[in-house]
C-alpha cells in the first residue's frame, strides 16, 4: 500500500461535505434506528447481566441469568422446541399453501375476484378474534368441526386441548390467514414472462417441468422473501398461541389470576411468551432479556443463512 | 494507511456509545423516593389508582371516596379507575407527580415482590401510629397474604372465600339430604349425582380436573391447610403430607367419575366461567367449588333450579376443621414514591379498616368484608348463601397461598405438575413433588 497518494485538501473537504449531507439525509432513519433498535438492543444485553426486578436498582450478576435460563428454568427448552416446530412446519406449509392458492387463482378463468377476496379476507381478521373463533370452531366437545368429523366417521382430535394437536391447530389457523402470501405470490406469478412458458411447452415440458424450470426461477426471490419474513414472524409468535391456550384451558384471564402458560401441557409455549412471563409475571427482567437476546440471535442466524443464497434473492437472471 | 489509524477510534467510539446506552439503561430504572413528611391535616390532593371497571363497582368506590372526603375535608382524592397491574408497576417504577399515592391490586400473589422491593411503602409505622393490630383486625389468612417475611406493605381490601355450591334439586332427586362435610361423603355424593352416557355425561356430580375453572390445586389445598414453604423459605411440597393427600384424593375422584380423558372431553363443552354458561349455572355439574361472587351471578342470571352454598368438605381425618376454605382478595397500599404518605395512609386506613366503608363496599360488589368487625356487622349482606362465605372468611382454619418473592410462580409450577399428574404422566407422586420443590427453589433463588 506504499502507492497511496496524498489526498488534496480540497477533495477531502468536498468528501467531508458530501458525507455530512448524506448523513443529514439519513438522519431520520439513523435516529429511529438508534432509539428504537440500537438502544433497546444494548439495554437488553446490559440487563441480561444484571439482577433487575423492575423496581430496585439493577445489580451486576454476571452469567447468573444465562445459567438459570439455559440450565434451571424448566420451560426454556420446551419453548425452544415449540418455536422451532412452528418455524419449520408452519412457515413451510404457509409458503407452499400460499403459493398453491396463488397459482390456482391466477389460472381460474371465472370467479377469480371472488376467490381472491375470499382467501384474502381472513388475513384481515384481528388475530385475537380469529383465534377465539377457531378455538370455538375446533372445540372438541361442542365445535362444528369435530361434529362434522364424527358424522363422517372420522377421528375427532382434541385440537387446542390436546398437546399432540395444539400446534397443528395453530398451523391450520395460520393457513386460514394465508391471504398475505397469496397476494404476493399472485403478483410474482403474473410477472413471469408468458413466452418462457410457450418456449418450454414447445420443448415438450410438462406441468412440473414448467414450474421447476420457468415458474420457480422467476419467483424464487419472492419465495425467499416469504420464507425470511415468515421465519421472523414465527419466531415472534405470541398472540395466537397465548389466546388459544387461554381460551382452551378455560382461563380467560381475570386480573390477578395465575394461568398455565402454553396450554395444553406447554405445547403452545413459545419464546416470546416466555419473555413476557419472566419479565412481567416473575419480575426477572434479566432472564427475560437473556431469552430475548437468544431469540434475536436465532432470528439473525436464520436470516443470514437464508440471505447467503444471493441467487435466491436476486432472481435467476441476476 | 488512514483506515488503519481510524479503526481503533471507531472501535472506541462504538464501545463508548454502547457504554453510554448501558448507562442510560441503568438510569431508566426509576429511583425517586417518597416519604411520610407531609402534614395530613393540611389541604392536599392524593391520587388513588384501582382496577375496578364495572359501573356498579366504580360507583361503590366513588361513594366510599365521597364519605372519606366528608370525614377529611382537607384531603381530596383523585380516583383513576380500571388501571391494570402493569400500568401500576410502571408508574411505581417511574414515580413523579403523576404517579399514584394509593394503589390497589387484584394480583395478591405480587405482595412478595411489592414488599421485598419496597415499592409499596412499609405500613407498620402507620399501623402503630393508628394503634391498629393486623392480627386482631383482619382474619388470619387475609393478614397473611398482605405481608411478606414480616414486611407489611399492604392491607386487605375485601376478600374472596371459596366454598361449595350445590344443586338442591339434583340433591333431592339423588336422595341426598344435606351437603357433604367430609371428602368421603363428597366423593359418594359426586358419584350419586353423576349421570353418565355412552360418550360423556348428561350431568356430572363434580368436575375434579384442575382445569375445571376454580378446581385448582391451590384452592383444594385450602381444605388441607397446606403451608407450601418450610421455616427456611424452601418449598416443602414433597414433605407436606397435605399436598400428597390432596393429589391422591383428586386422582381417585377422577378415576371414580369416569377417568381423565372422559372428564376432559366433557369439560371442553363448558361455557365461559363468568357468564350464564358457567357449567354449574347450566346444570352440567351438580356441585362446584367457587367464590362468593357466584351467589350474585346465580341471582342475576336467573337460574331455574334451587341451589345453596356450604363450606367445601374437609379430609375425613380433619373433620373438626369443617368450615374452612381457601381465601384471597384485593390488596391496597401506599406507593413508595408518594410524597403524601400521611394523607395516603388516611385513605388506606379508611378504606381497609372503617367498618361502614368495608361493609358498604362489600355489599356493593358482592365480595367478602376483610375485617373481623365488618364480618360481624349486621349491615353486611345477610343472605344465607352469602353468609356461608362470611363464615369461611372468619374461620380460624381458613388459609391462603403465601406471598413469594417471584409472585405466583410457585403456584404455576404446582399447577403444571397437577396437569401432568392428573393425566397420568407422573407415576411417582413423591418424586414428582420433589422435582417441583427443586424447580420452585431454583426460581426463588434466581429472584433473590
Amino acid at each position: 500500500m506504499a502507492a497511496l497518494l496524498p489526498v488534496p485538501a480540497a477533495l477531502r473537504a468536498k468528501r467531508r461535505r458530501e458525507a455530512v449531507r448524506t448523513l443529514a439525509f439519513l438522519s431520520p432513519w439513523l435516529i429511529g434506528f438508534a432509539v428504537f433498535f440500537g438502544y433497546p438492543l444494548v439495554s437488553t444485553l446490559y440487563f441480561s447481566f444484571m439482577h433487575y426486578d423492575g423496581f430496585a436498582q439493577p445489580t451486576f450478576s454476571g452469567l447468573k441469568n444465562w445459567r438459570y435460563v439455559l440450565t434451571s428454568y424448566p420451560f426454556f427448552w420446551q419453548g425452544v422446541r415449540n418455536t422451532l416446530w412452528l418455524v419449520v412446519v408452519m412457515v413451510t406449509l404457509r409458503v407452499v399453501f400460499g403459493l398453491g392458492v396463488g397459482m390456482l387463482i391466477t389460472k381460474i378463468r371465472t370467479g377469480a375476484g371472488f376467490f381472491r377476496t375470499a382467501f384474502y379476507l381472513p388475513y384481515l381478521a384481528p388475530p385475537v378474534a380469529a383465534t377465539i373463533g377457531f378455538a370455538f370452531l375446533f372445540n372438541p366437545g361442542t365445535g362444528p368441526v369435530n361434529h362434522l368429523l364424527g358424522t363422517l366417521g372420522l377421528p375427532q382430535p382434541g385440537w387446542f386441548t390436546d398437546p399432540s394437536w395444539s400446534k397443528p391447530a395453530l398451523t391450520l389457523l395460520a393457513l386460514w390467514g394465508v391471504g398475505d402470501l397469496m397476494v404476493i405470490f399472485m403478483a410474482a406469478l403474473l410477472d413471469v414472462p408468458r413466452e418462457q412458458y410457450e418456449a418450454a411447452e414447445l420443448d415438450g415440458a410438462g406441468a412440473w417441468q414448467r414450474f421447476r424450470f420457468v415458474t420457480y426461477p422467476n419467483i424464487s426471490p419472492i419465495v425467499m422473501f416469504a420464507v425470511v419474513t415468515g421465519v421472523i414472524q414465527t419466531l415472534q409468535y405470541y398472540t395466537q398461541a397465548l389466546v388459544a391456550g387461554k381460551v382452551a384451558s378455560g382461563i380467560i384471564g381475570n386480573s390477578g389470576q395465575q394461568f398455565e402458560p402454553g396450554y395444553p401441557q406447554g405445547s403452545t409455549w413459545t419464546l416470546p411468551q416466555m419473555v413476557y412471563s419472566l419479565g412481567f409475571q416473575r419480575f426477572d427482567y434479566g432472564s427475560a432479556c437473556v431469552v430475548a437476546l437468544l431469540l434475536f440471535a436465532v432470528a439473525m442466524a436464520f436470516t443470514a443463512l437464508l440471505l447467503r443464497r444471493r441467487s435466491g434473492l436476486m432472481g435467476a437472471e441476476d | 494507511m488512514t483506515t488503519s489509524t481510524r479503526r481503533p477510534h471507531r472501535t472506541t467510539a462504538a464501545l463508548a456509545c454502547a457504554a453510554a446506552v448501558a448507562l442510560l439503561a441503568g438510569a431508566c430504572t426509576g429511583s425517586s423516593e417518597g416519604g411520610a413528611k407531609d402534614d395530613a391535616s393540611k389541604d392536599t390532593t392524593i391520587t388513588f389508582w384501582h382496577g375496578w371497571s364495572q359501573p356498579s363497582e366504580v360507583k361503590a368506590i366513588s361513594d366510599n371516596i365521597a364519605a372519606f372526603e366528608k370525614l377529611h375535608p382537607n384531603i381530596h382524592v383523585k380516583v383513576v379507575k380500571n388501571v391494570t397491574d402493569d400500568k401500576i408497576n410502571q408508574a411505581l417504577r417511574a414515580g413523579g407527580s403523576d404517579a399514584p399515592d394509593v394503589v390497589s391490586s387484584f394480583t395478591t400473589d405480587n405482595v412478595g415482590k411489592f414488599c421485598a422491593s419496597g415499592v409499596w411503602a412499609d405500613l407498620k409505622p402507620f399501623l402503630a401510629q393508628s394503634h391498629i393490630d393486623p392480627a386482631t383486625t383482619f382474619p388470619a389468612a387475609m393478614a397473611d397474604y398482605t405481608q411478606y417475611n414480616g414486611n407489611r406493605c399492604a392491607l386487605p381490601l375485601l376478600g374472596d372465600a371459596y366454598g361449595l355450591y350445590y344443586n338442591k334439586d339434583a340433591f333431592k332427586a339423588a336422595g341426598i339430604a344435606s351437603p357433604p362435610k367430609t371428602l368421603s361423603e363428597f366423593d359418594a355424593d359426586a358419584r350419586k349425582l353423576t349421570k353418565a352416557t355412552a360418550n360423556g355425561y348428561s350431568r356430572l356430580g363434580f368436575m375434579p380436573d384442575f382445569h375445571g375453572y376454580e378446581s385448582t390445586p391451590t384452592h383444594f389445598l385450602g381444605q388441607w391447610g397446606a403451608t407450601y414453604f418450610d421455616k427456611n423459605g424452601k418449598s416443602d411440597l414433597a414433605a407436606d403430607p397435605a399436598v400428597s393427600a390432596m393429589f391422591q384424593w383428586q386422582q381417585k375422584l377422577v378415576a371414580d367419575l369416569g377417568g381423565f380423558q372422559k372428564l376432559e372431553k366433557y369439560r371442553t363443552g363448558f361455557g365461559d366461567e363468568f357468564s350464564e354458561k358457567n357449567p354449574f349455572e347450566t346444570g352440567q355439574v351438580a356441585m362446584a367449588i367457587d367464590g362468593e361472587w357466584r351467589t350474585a351471578n346465580l341471582k342475576a342470571d336467573g337460574v331455574t333450579f334451587d341451589w345453596a352454598t356450604a363450606p367445601f368438605p374437609v379430609p375425613d381425618d380433619q373433620a373438626a376443621t369443617y368450615g374452612r376454605g381457601y381465601q384471597t382478595g384485593t390488596i391496597i397500599g401506599i406507593a413508595r414514591t408518594s410524597q403524601k404518605q400521611n394523607a395516603a395512609w388516611e385513605l388506606v386506613k379508611y378504606l381497609a379498616t372503617d367498618t361502614d366503608a368495608v361493609v358498604s363496599f362489600a355489599n356493593a360488589i358482592h365480595n367478602v368484608p376483610s375485617t373481623f368487625a365488618a364480618l360481624k356487622s349486621p349491615k353486611v349482606d345477610q343472605d344465607p348463601n352469602f353468609r356461608t362465605f362470611l363464615d369461611i372468611a372468619g374461620n380460624a382454619h381458613s388459609s391462603t397461598t403465601p406471598a413469594s418473592i417471584n409472585g405466583g410462580a410457585y403456584q404455576v409450577s404446582l399447577q403444571n405438575f397437577g396437569y401432568k399428574y392428573e393425566s397420568g404422566q407422573v407415576p411417582d407422586l413423591k418424586a414428582g413433588l420433589a422435582g417441583v420443590d427443586k424447580e420452585i427453589d431454583a426460581a426463588i433463588a434466581q429472584a433473590q
